[in-house]
């Protein structure tokens, strides 16, 4: 683990730093927006009910749902740390808010009357006597927005905003604790440390000036970072590539960035976005360069159409729907990700499972592990019980990626859905069923490009086709085990694959 | 007779779904004179008080301060006109005796050295060793010592008209006398105009140039002190009195 930790010393800085910077940007804003509008609740009482339910109510959004929510929006919207910093300010709003507004009412009424017998005004009523006097109740609900905040901004890694939520998800995704504790520890000790320092403040005698102290610091501590972050390449912006959030995914963000790099063009990655939907709508809004699709998904779980045709009709048929968003579709990488329904050996030979409609026989007892995506898809599991006319009576298990071999594995369910490059099923000598039934539609890895940015990216086009037919199904099964069952750095897994095939000038 | 400091005029007031406070109260309290509301708890003297400053606001009749009804007043500037003594809560926790002191002096935009100079000068007035107790907390002093701070305060501004609410109220017997005998002194040497509110018939007699005995938001009874004390009108005055005195 040490030595782990020494290898990644500069990263887990960085993400350590990214993820500080977005705690305390977020739960500064928080503070300037939250503070303002608990006091006013506190002079328009008739807001008070109204605006504390919207504050609760938004705080019990999950995440990834209001991520779904804001993406979409102009100006807001879109992906990185803006969207990031928005949702955890949106989530740290009710504690300040609600301190606020409490803080003040507790005060000594027969005080605040002094105050104003003395003949305060409104607001020297509130900076004098008010505010003050509610300081330690407000600063209370500063420190739980703020700890709060450094456990919520672990989903910052969801939409590339990085932080220690990267490592956390990347440890998911390829199933190593190592990873998942590199991102958990450090992000507990993050949260310690900002509840030690907020309690000294509630704590000491002048609250107030105390409190001032840690504003000044947080502040040094922004402006810091904005100027410690490494300026853009000059010239020409970045190339920025995509990924979802999982294994192959990063390899292959990896590998295009690699290539790109190797082109001289410059590249900012964005691997580990959270899902489909996020990379789908990042590359439509230019947010993302590039990224790869499969062919399946794009024509059943984003342009909702029916699955159908062959592997080339498939394929023209998103190049001509994708044209008019803006998207230019690439040549095929050369490998087909079709979703496996994957079960152990035993389980295959105690219940005679080899292909999917061997399913049916057994649809009252079986236990089916999955990715909640799955459920929704219209190339997902109601389509695929209609095609195969049965009905699992046992609800599926809903599960992150990464922790659906562990499940099977372990003997929670008896077949997962997985991908049809999944490193693990090889090394586990798992069984594929076969799709007996030609559900599934082509998955051909295609990569998917912001056409209005290509011009700006001379060489980028001619560069990623040069992937074309390059990576089959079992160089990239290899390459999933790689990091999924070796441990190995996607980056350099990537990397190794790109030079062995020829692929990299140096 | 000169036009009184400050008078009300058939006052009303009665608070959301309660009794009259006030039923039809007319008062008036000449220049450099201290007249005291006496009566027990519940008879509307504190709600009186209050109109004066506009921290109450009578639903009819009217209320003048200095000569102008205080509806033309701008609040502000009327309370920070009048100097304005609670009962032990009056100082403000969280700041020291010397910011307390000198707030009134701050809110009207005194430089930091008058006013601390105006500070210093206001606690000795009162009897407290400037050097010790400016850096103190309300906290930290006695419940004396706070209704010093507390009379200083409201002297700060040098205002021409004191509001004094049960000002000797939270004090042990012997504490009480001397500060009323102070009291009664700085009043004679500043000849400022005094309203008082108190429950204690002593403290009335002993301070007042004038005492209004105050009953169900109206004056039952007006007079000099010894008036009060040797003619009390049959009735509730006379139970009163007789009650408090030997």
């Amino acid at each position: 683990m040490l030595s782990f930790l020494a290898e990644r010393r500069a990263e887990l800085g960085l993400l350590t730093a990214q993820h500080v910077v977005l705690v305390l940007l977020s739960t500064a804003l928080a503070v300037v927006l939250g503070v303002p509008l608990g006091i006013l609740m506190t002079r328009r009482r008739a807001l008070a009910r109204p605006l504390l339910a919207l504050a609760g109510v938004l705080q019990t959004i999950p995440s990834l749902a209001l991520f779904g929510f804001l993406i979409p929006l102009p100006v807001v919207g879109g992906i990185g740390a803006r969207i990031a910093v928005i949702a955890l300010v949106l989530y740290a709003l009710l504690p300040i808010l609600r301190n606020t507004y409490t803080g003040i009412l507790q005060v000594d009424p027969a005080v605040v009357e002094a105050a104003t017998g003395l003949g305060m005004t409104d607001s020297q009523r509130l900076r004098i006597v008010e505010l003050p006097l509610a300081l330690p109740v407000i600063l209370a609900g500063v420190r739980i927005a703020a700890v709060v905040s450094v456990g919520t901004a672990t989903i910052a890694a969801a939409v590339g905003a990085g932080g220690l939520g990267s490592y956390v998800f990347r440890g998911l995704a390829t199933v190593d604790t190592r990873l998942i504790l590199a991102g958990a520890v450090p992000a507990a000790l993050l949260a310690l440390t900002f509840d030690g320092l907020l309690a000294l403040v509630e704590r000491s005698p002048r609250p107030g000036r105390a409190a001032g102290v840690l504003a000044v610091l947080a502040l040094v501590t922004l402006i810091g970072a904005a100027l410690a972050r490494p300026a853009r390449p000059g010239g020409p912006r970045a190339v920025v590539v995509g990924s979802k959030n999982f294994t192959e995914q990063v390899v292959l963000g990896e590998m295009l960035a690699a290539l790109l790099e190797d082109r001289g063009l410059a590249v900012d990655r964005r691997l580990n976005l959270g899902g489909t939907q996020l990379c789908h709508e990042a590359v439509r809004a230019g947010q993302i360069d590039l990224y790869v699709e499969y062919t399946g998904t794009a024509l059943t779980d984003i342009l909702k159409r029916p699955a159908g045709g062959d592997r080339n009709a498939v394929l023209r048929e998103i190049r001509e729907a994708y044209a008019p968003l803006g998207l230019r579709v690439g040549e095929p990488l050369g490998f087909n990700n079709t979703f496996a329904l994957v079960t152990r050996p035993d389980a295959s030979r105690r219940l005679g499972l080899t292909r999917i409609s061997d399913l049916a026989r057994h649809a009252g007892t079986l236990r089916v592990g999955l990715f909640g995506e799955f459920l929704e898809r219209a190339d997902g599991l109601p389509g695929l019980m209609k095609a195969y006319g049965f009905r699992l009576a046992v609800p599926p298990t809903e599960m992150d990626l990464g922790l659906l071999y562990q499940a099977l594995l372990a003997g929670r369910v008896d077949v997962v859905v997985g991908s049809a490059t999944d490193g693990l099923i090889a090394a586990n000598g798992l069984v594929v069923l076969e799709d007996d039934r030609r559900y599934f539609p082509p998955y051909d890895a295609v990569p998917v490009m912001h056409a209005g940015h290509l011009d700006a990216h001379a060489g980028l086009e001619a560069a990623v086709s040069a992937l074309a037919g390059r990576v089959n199904e079992d160089a990239m099964r290899r390459m999933n085990y790689a990091v999924d069952g070796g441990h190995r750095a996607p980056a350099a897994v990537a990397r190794e694959f790109l030079r062995s095939a020829g692929l990299l000038s140096r | 007779m000169t036009a009184p400091a400050a008078a009300l005029a058939d006052v009303h007031k009665r608070f959301a779904g309660g009794a009259f406070a006030l039923d039809g109260l007319s008062l008036a309290v000449a220049p450099g004179e201290v007249l005291v509301l006496l009566g027990t708890s519940g008879s509307g003297k504190t709600t009186a008080l209050k109109t004066l400053n506009r921290l109450v606001r009578p639903d009819r009749g009217t209320v003048s301060v200095l000569g102008r009804d205080v509806e033309s007043w701008d609040p502000i500037a009327l309370r920070r006109s009048i100097g304005y003594v609670i009962q032990e809560v009056g100082l403000l926790p969280h700041l020291t005796i010397a910011e307390n002191v000198e707030m009134v002096p701050r809110l009207l935009g005194w430089e930091p050295p008058r006013r601390a100079a105006r500070g210093r000068e206001l606690l000795a007035l009162a009897g407290l060793d400037a050097d010790r107790f400016a850096p103190l907390r309300p906290r930290q002093l006695s419940g004396g010592e706070r209704q010093r701070v507390g009379l200083a305060r409201a002297l700060a501004a040098d205002p021409p008209l004191l509001l004094m609410d049960e000002p000797f109220g939270a004090l042990d017997p012997l504490t009480r006398r001397r500060l009323q005998d102070e009291f009664r002194d700085l009043q004679r040497r500043l000849g400022k105009t005094v309203v008082l509110v108190t429950h204690d018939v002593p403290e009335a007699l002993r301070l007042g140039d004038r005492v209004a005995v105050m009953a169900a938001g109206r004056v039952v009874q007006e007079g000099t002190p010894a008036e009060i004390r040797d003619h009390p009108f049959p009735g509730f005055v006379q139970e009163f009195v007789a009650a408090a005195l030997p």
